[in-house]
C-alpha cells in the first residue's frame, strides 16, 4: 500500500509542507516574541523613568517614608513583580518587598551586572543595556529586570539633608522586575497556533493530493491493469471506457487502439488459416476423390463397350459415365476455388448474369424486405468474361446492399448501360521500364490501391523519389523532396540511373522537358517533365480512341460508407461487419474486375445509400498495330 | 537382351492402377506394375520399357523427383504424368521437367487412350531417331521458338502478339488427321489447357495444349481445309493460332526453347 504512486506523492508532498511550515513558523514566531519583548521593555523602560521622575521630588525632600510608600504601591501593580531602589554600595534602601530593605546586593548580582561587569563601574549606562531578562528561582516564569541610575545633580547635593557628597556621580540604582509570565504565555499560544495551522494545512494537502492522486492516476491505472488481464486472458474485444483527456487517457486510447489491431490481426490470422487450410482441405479432397472417380470413369467405359448389344444399359452407363464427368469438373472447381485460378473467359449476357445472381439471393432479398429494381439495357453487347467470377461480384454487392439496407428494408436499384470513355484515367500502366529494361514499377508504393510508377528525381543538389499515379492521364504524383519547380528536373532509372528524359520533345503545353517511358509490348508514355502541367501521352492507346465499356451500377438506400472508410474499402480483410465478414468479399471482387482489365468505382453518402459502379471493357482487348 | 514391356504403370492406388492396365490391355500393350517410384527405378533397370505412366503424389520419392532419378541415370524412356492433383502449375512442371504428357485424373478410357496411342509413336519414334542419327526423321522448331513439352510451340511476333502451333513430333505421332476442331476468336485460352482437338482416322480425339494464355485474334482458317499443312510445313505456313498474351511474362519461364534442342 505504501508502495503506491499516492502515497509516495503525500509523503513527498507532506514532508516539503512540513519544511515550509516549519521554517515560516519559527521565523514568524521569533519575530513575533522580539516585537513583544520589545514592547515590554519599552513599557518597562518608561515606568522606570516615571517611578525616578515622581520619586525626585521626595528624595530632594528626603521623605523616606514617603518614597517606601510610594515604591510599595508601585509594587502593587500585579504586572510588577517588584521595584527597588540601591545605593551605591549595593544596599536595599527602598523596596516594594520590604523583608529586603537593608540587604546587601553582591556585585555579581545580576541587577547590578549592567554596569559592574567588568569590575569597574561603569558610570554611564546606555539605555540598551539597561534591562535583562532571568530566570529566578522562585517563579517558573521568565522576568524583565530593568536598572535605571540615578545620577547626582546639583539640587541632590545642595539639598538641605546633605546626604551626598557633589563629587559622586551615580547616587543609586532604581531596579524594577517585571514578570514576563504575560508575554510568555503569548509566544506559546502563537506556537500552538502555527502547530495547528501546520497540521491542518498538512492533512489537507494530503487529502486533496490524494483525492485527485486516486482519481486522476489511480482509477485510470487500475482500469489499465484491468484491461490488459482481459487482453492477456484473450478477451480482445475489451476496451476501456471513461477515457480522461490527460496522458494516461492518451495511453489508454492507444491500449483500445492496439488491442483493436490486435483483434483485427487476430482475425486476419484466423481468416488466413481458414482460407489456407480451406486451399489444402480442397487440394486433398480432390486427390482423394479424383482416384475413385478414375475408376468410376474407367470401369463404365468397359461396360458400354462390352455392352453394345444392350441398348437399355447402354443409356444407363452413359448416364453414370456422365454425371463422373460432371463430377469432375466440380472437383476442379473446388481446386479452382482454392487456388483462385486464371478466369475462364467467355461470351457472357451481362444481364443474364445478374437474372442467375439474383436467383442465388432470393431469399435474403425476401426476408430483409428488400425491392430489387432492374433498369436493363436490352441491347447490351455480350463480353468476353468468367461468367461465374461475374456472377460472384454481383452476389457479393447484392449482400453487401442488403445488409447496408438493415432492417427496413430498402430498394436496390441495377442499371445495366453501354458507355463509351476516353481510355485517359481508366487504362492502368501495368509495367514499365526504363531503356535497359529495368522495372519502373514500385510494388511497395500504392497509388490508389495499384502499384505506381518510380523515379528518380534530382533537383539541384536534392535527389529522391517521385511516384506517378498509374492510371493513364492522371498525372498525379507525389515528390519525395522538395523541389524548385523553376529549375531544371531530371528523372532518372531509379536501378541504373539512366535519363529517362526525352531531349527530342518538348511538352506542348508548357514548353519543358518531356520523359519517355517504356511500356514493353504497348509502345511508350510520354508525359511532362517539369509537371507544371497534366500533358500525358500514350500512343497506342490514343489510336485506340475511345473504348466502349459495359456499366452495371447497383445503387442501395442503406447506410452509406463513412468517408474515412472509403479509402480501405477495397484493401483485404477490411470489414465493418465484425464476425459476420471475411473483409475478403470488396477485395476479391476488386480482383476480379481488375482480372477482367476492367474498373470498379464507389459513392457515397451517410444514410441515403452507395452506389457501385462497374465497368467492363467491350470487344477486344487493346493491342499493338 | 533384357525383358521388353510396353508400359510401366506407377501409382499408389489399386483402382487406378486397375483401371490403367486394363485401358493398356484394351490396346494390346503389355505392362508392369509397381506403388512407388523406388520400386520403379529397380524395374527400369531389369526391364526395358517403351512408355511409363506416372503418378506425381506417390509415398517416399514422388513424380517429380522421379522424373530427375531418370534424367540423371541417363534413362530416355518418355513419361506421362497424372495426378489426382490436377493443377495448371502441376501440368506445366511436369512438361517443364521432361515428361511428355501431362493427364489430370479422372480420365475417361478415350482420353488415355490417345495419350498412351501418341506415347508408344513418340517411343518408337524417338528409338528410330537414336538408331539413324544422321538422317532427319523430325524437323525441329526454329532456334527462337519456345515449346511447352514436346507438342506446342510459340513463336513472339515483332508486335507483342503470339504465334502458337504443332510441332512436327507432335504431328508425327498422331495417325492420318481427319478433322481439327478450333476454338473461335475472342475464347481465352489458358496455358497447358486443352487449345485444338484433333481427330484422327482410327477414331481417337487428341488434344494439343495451349502454350501461353491469352485470347485469340486470329486462326488459320486454311488448317480446317487442309489439315496437311500440318505436316508440310508446321511451324510456318501451319500455324494454328495468333493470340494476344495475358500472362506473357510469367509463362515464358516455364517452356523449353527450341534452340536446346540442336546440340
Amino acid at each position: 500500500m505504501f508502495r503506491t504512486i499516492s502515497y509516495k506523492l503525500i509523503l513527498v508532498v507532506s514532508v516539503t509542507v512540513i519544511l515550509i511550515i516549519g521554517v515560516y513558523s519559527y521565523f514568524n514566531i521569533k519575530s513575533q516574541s522580539d516585537v513583544l519583548q520589545a514592547e515590554v521593555e519599552r513599557h518597562a523602560n518608561q515606568l522606570s523613568e516615571s517611578v525616578k521622575n515622581s520619586t525626585r521630588y521626595v528624595m530632594l525632600l528626603n521623605q523616606r517614608e514617603h518614597i517606601q510608600e510610594m515604591i510599595t504601591s508601585i509594587g502593587n501593580d500585579p504586572a510588577i513583580s517588584n521595584v527597588r531602589i540601591l545605593n551605591k554600595e549595593g544596599e536595599i534602601i527602598y523596596s516594594a518587598k520590604s523583608e529586603e530593605i537593608g540587604k546587601m546586593l553582591d556585585k555579581k548580582a545580576e541587577s547590578c551586572y549592567a554596569c559592574h561587569a567588568e569590575n569597574q563601574a561603569i558610570e554611564k549606562l546606555p539605555i540598551k543595556d539597561r534591562t535583562r531578562i532571568f530566570k529566578s528561582e522562585d517563579n517558573p516564569h521568565r522576568i524583565l529586570g530593568i536598572i535605571n541610575p540615578i545620577y547626582n545633580e546639583k539640587s541632590c547635593y545642595q539639598s538641605d539633608c546633605h546626604a551626598h557628597s557633589s563629587r559622586s556621580k551615580v547616587l543609586g540604582v532604581l531596579d524594577i522586575t517585571m514578570s514576563l509570565a504575560e508575554v510568555d504565555k503569548q509566544i506559546y499560544d502563537n506556537q500552538i497556533r502555527e502547530l495547528i495551522f501546520a497540521l491542518i494545512s498538512i492533512s489537507g494537502i494530503g487529502f486533496i493530493i490524494g483525492f485527485f492522486v486516486k482519481r486522476w492516476v489511480d482509477r485510470p491505472v487500475k482500469e489499465l491493469v484491468k484491461a490488459t488481464d482481459q487482453v492477456a486472458a484473450g478477451n480482445l474485444s475489451y476496451s476501456i471506457k471513461n477515457l480522461s483527456k490527460d496522458e494516461l487517457g492518451t495511453l489508454g486510447k492507444s491500449f483500445n487502439n492496439m488491442t483493436k489491431k490486435l483483434d483485427e490481426t487476430n482475425q486476419q490470422l484466423y481468416q488466413s488459416t481458414k482460407m489456407a487450410s480451406l486451399g489444402q482441405l480442397a487440394a486433398g479432397v480432390a486427390h482423394e476423390i479424383n482416384n475413385p472417380l478414375t475408376g468410376v470413369l474407367t470401369y463404365s467405359s468397359f461396360l458400354l463397350k462390352r455392352t453394345k448389344d444392350n441398348p437399355q444399359i447402354q443409356e444407363d452407363l452413359n448416364v453414370i459415365v456422365r454425371e463422373t464427368v460432371r463430377s469432375r469438373e466440380i472437383v476442379k472447381g473446388l481446386l479452382d476455388f482454392a487456388r483462385q485460378s486464371t478466369p475462364k473467359k467467355s461470351l457472357i449476357d451481362v444481364n443474364e448474369i445478374i437474372n442467375r445472381a439474383e436467383v442465388v439471393i432470393k431469399n435474403q432479398i425476401k426476408l430483409s424486405h428488400v425491392s430489387l429494381v432492374k433498369n436493363f439495357d436490352n441491347s447490351l453487347p455480350r463480353i468476353t468474361a468468367d461468367a461465374n467470377q461475374i456472377q460472384q461480384v454481383f452476389i457479393n454487392l447484392f449482400v453487401n446492399a442488403i445488409d447496408a439496407s438493415g432492417k427496413d428494408g430498402g430498394t436496390i436499384t441495377v442499371t445495366t448501360s453501354q458507355i463509351s470513355a476516353s481510355p485517359k484515367g481508366i487504362t492502368q500502366i501495368k509495367n514499365a521500364v526504363c531503356a535497359k529494361t529495368h522495372s519502373l514499377m514500385d510494388p511497395e508504393h500504392k497509388l490508389g490501391g495499384i502499384p505506381s510508377i518510380k523515379f528518380k528525381i534530382k533537383s539541384g543538389a536534392n535527389e529522391g523519389v517521385l511516384h506517378l499515379d498509374p492510371i493513364y492521364g492522371n498525372h498525379r504524383h507525389y515528390f519525395g523532396i522538395s523541389i524548385d519547380k523553376n529549375s531544371p528536373l531530371n528523372l532518372l532509372c531509379p536501378v541504373c540511373d539512366i535519363s529517362l528524359i526525352d531531349r527530342n520533345s518538348k511538352c506542348p503545353e508548357c514548353g519543358g522537358p518531356v520523359y519517355k517511358i517504356q511500356i514493353p509490348n504497348q509502345g511508350f508514355v510520354e508525359g511532362c517533365a517539369s509537371f507544371k502541367d497534366n500533358w500525358q501521352k500514350w500512343d497506342l492507346i490514343d489510336k485506340a480512341g475511345e473504348r466502349k465499356f459495359v456499366q452495371i451500377e447497383i445503387k442501395d438506400t442503406g447506410c452509406g460508407i463513412p468517408p474515412e472508410n472509403m479509402s480501405k474499402i477495397f484493401e483485404p480483410f477490411f470489414s465493418t461487419k465484425g464476425q459476420r465478414g471475411t473483409g475478403l468479399g470488396l477485395s476479391v471482387i476488386w480482383g476480379i474486375i481488375d482480372n477482367h482489365s476492367g474498373s470498379i468505382s464507389v459513392q457515397s453518402e451517410i444514410g441515403k445509400g452507395t452506389t457501385f459502379s462497374i465497368k467492363l471493357p467491350q470487344g477486344e482487348p487493346v493491342r499493338s498495330i | 537382351m533384357k525383358e521388353h514391356k510396353n508400359i510401366l504403370i506407377i501409382d499408389d492406388e489399386q483402382v487406378v492402377i486397375d483401371s490403367i492396365s486394363k485401358i493398356a490391355m484394351m490396346g494390346d500393350y503389355s505392362y508392369e506394375t509397381v506403388m512407388d517410384a523406388q520400386s520403379a527405378l529397380e524395374k527400369i533397370s531389369g526391364e526395358d520399357f517403351d512408355l511409363i505412366i506416372c503418378d506425381i503424389m506417390l509415398p517416399g520419392m514422388d513424380g517429380f523427383q522421379f522424373l530427375s532419378a531418370i534424367e540423371s541415370k541417363r534413362i530416355d524412356t518418355p513419361v506421362i504424368m497424372t495426378t489426382g492433383f490436377s493443377t495448371i502449375e502441376n501440368a506445366v512442371k511436369s512438361l517443364y521437367s521432361g515428361a511428355i504428357e501431362f493427364v489430370p485424373k479422372p480420365f475417361t478410357v478415350d482420353e488415355l487412350t490417345s495419350v498412351i496411342h501418341r506415347g508408344m509413336k513418340y517411343s518408337a519414334l524417338h528409338r528410330m531417331r537414336k538408331l539413324k542419327e544422321d538422317s532427319v526423321l523430325i524437323v525441329p522448331c526454329p532456334a527462337k521458338y519456345l515449346r511447352l513439352g514436346y507438342s506446342a510451340w510459340m513463336n513472339l511476333d515483332f508486335d507483342g502478339s503470339v504465334l502458337i502451333g504443332a510441332t512436327d513430333f507432335f504431328i508425327k505421332t498422331l495417325e492420318q488427321i481427319r478433322k481439327i476442331e478450333l476454338l473461335p476468336i475472342n475464347e481465352i485460352l489458358t496455358q497447358a489447357s486443352s487449345a485444338v482437338k484433333f481427330e484422327t482416322e482410327d477414331g481417337l480425339v487428341h488434344q494439343l495444349y495451349s502454350v501461353i494464355s491469352g485470347t485469340i485474334i486470329e486462326i488459320n482458317e486454311r488448317l480446317l481445309n487442309e489439315p496437311e499443312l500440318l505436316e508440310k510445313d508446321p511451324y510456318f505456313e501451319g500455324w494454328i493460332y495468333r493470340i494476344i498474351p495475358s500472362e506473357l511474362a510469367y509463362e515464358i519461364k516455364l517452356l523449353i526453347p527450341c534452340s536446346s534442342d540442336r546440340t
